[in-house]
């Protein structure tokens, strides 16, 4: 996998298969201190000590579907990889949360990607997930939390085309607002 | 562009949707399901997916439910699309890239006939 944003699809799909009703996603790149951090977080079943001393190990998996489970120890060379760490904390019954920091400006790191197609996938694809996604580049902040959409929505689906191209143009623009604050500004005064 | 975000518009998407739904006999919604396990992912399984949402946002599709799933358990057919029409059976389709993923769109989900080319046995 070539993207953060794949990575985190993966992590994230990981929370879905555990059961949880609540997923948080936190990025936050932090030119100053040359890091980024990527947080995921679920209210799924979690897992007991002994599976979680294992699960960094490529040979584990709780699936049954398959013997190899790769999702998790590749999220984590792909920190280590650039002088980052990983972690993963859960509790049985409580959740897991699972987060790494890369090096922001080491040559190994891969860049974040498609976040917004990561989201759409998550958001369009698991309806029955609660999403909150935090994106934080040194003080600006864009948080975007589904429950407001959906209960807008009621019985309307979120695959129908208007409300898919509008979360769409929410999540890039919040993106781009926090990405480039200034820009916005420019072009908000420039429209009016 | 003006900007969309608020959620007074989205308000407002929702009044048209309904009423789009009103005049419409409902005959049950088409499921689409794309398999989003580890292999999925890394075989392309997001970017067939974002292809489908696409293609529905492009033509203006209603009525249609897009679904991923986890690990489908055919790791060498990935990345794997199932499509479900109302009252049929299961069909699935593997190795599908976003061009195939437009054309299943097209001809199966929106056409009704079955895209044996890409079919595989689920």
């Amino acid at each position: 996998m070539r993207e953060l944003a794949l990575h985190i699809l993966d992590i994230a799909e990981n929370s879905i298969s555990a059961g949880a009703g609540k997923i948080r996603i936190y990025i936050a790149e932090n030119l100053q201190d040359d890091l980024l951090k990527i947080v995921i977080e679920d209210d799924g079943k979690g897992m007991d000590a002994d599976t979680l001393a294992n699960i960094t190990d490529p040979f584990i998996t709780s699936r049954t579907t398959r013997k190899v489970g790769l999702g998790i120890p590749f999220f984590k060379a792909a920190a280590e990889a650039c002088d980052g760490t990983f972690n993963i904390q859960s509790t049985p019954g409580k959740g897991t949360t699972v987060s790494a920091t890369f090096v922001h400006s080491h040559i190994d790191r891969m860049p974040l990607g498609d976040i917004t197609s990561t989201l759409m996938t998550l958001i369009i694809g698991s309806p029955e997930v609660h999403w909150i996604f935090e994106y934080q580049n040194g003080d600006h902040i864009f948080i975007f939390d589904d429950e407001p959409i959906k209960n807008i929505l009621g019985e309307i689906p979120l695959s129908e085309p208007s409300v898919m191209k509008f979360i769409r143009a929410m999540i890039n623009e919040g993106l781009q607002e926090a990405r480039d604050p200034e820009r916005v500004e420019h072009q908000i005064l420039t429209q009016s | 562009m003006p900007t969309v975000k608020s959620l007074d518009d989205l308000k407002k998407i929702r009044e048209e949707a309904l009423k789009k739904q009103q005049l419409k006999e409902t005959s049950g919604k088409t499921e689409v399901i794309v398999g989003m396990g580890t292999v999925g992912i890394a075989a392309g399984a997001r970017e067939t997916l974002k292809a489908i949402l696409d293609k529905i946002e492009s033509d203006n599709l209603s009525d249609i439910i897009v679904r991923q799933t986890g690990n489908i358990g055919l790791d060498s057919f990935e990345p794997i699309v199932q499509v479900l029409l109302p009252g049929q059976e299961k069909v699935t389709y593997g190795k599908v890239n976003p061009e195939m993923a437009r054309r299943i769109i097209d001809e199966h989900v929106v056409g009704g006939k079955v895209v044996t080319d890409y079919q595989i046995e689920s």
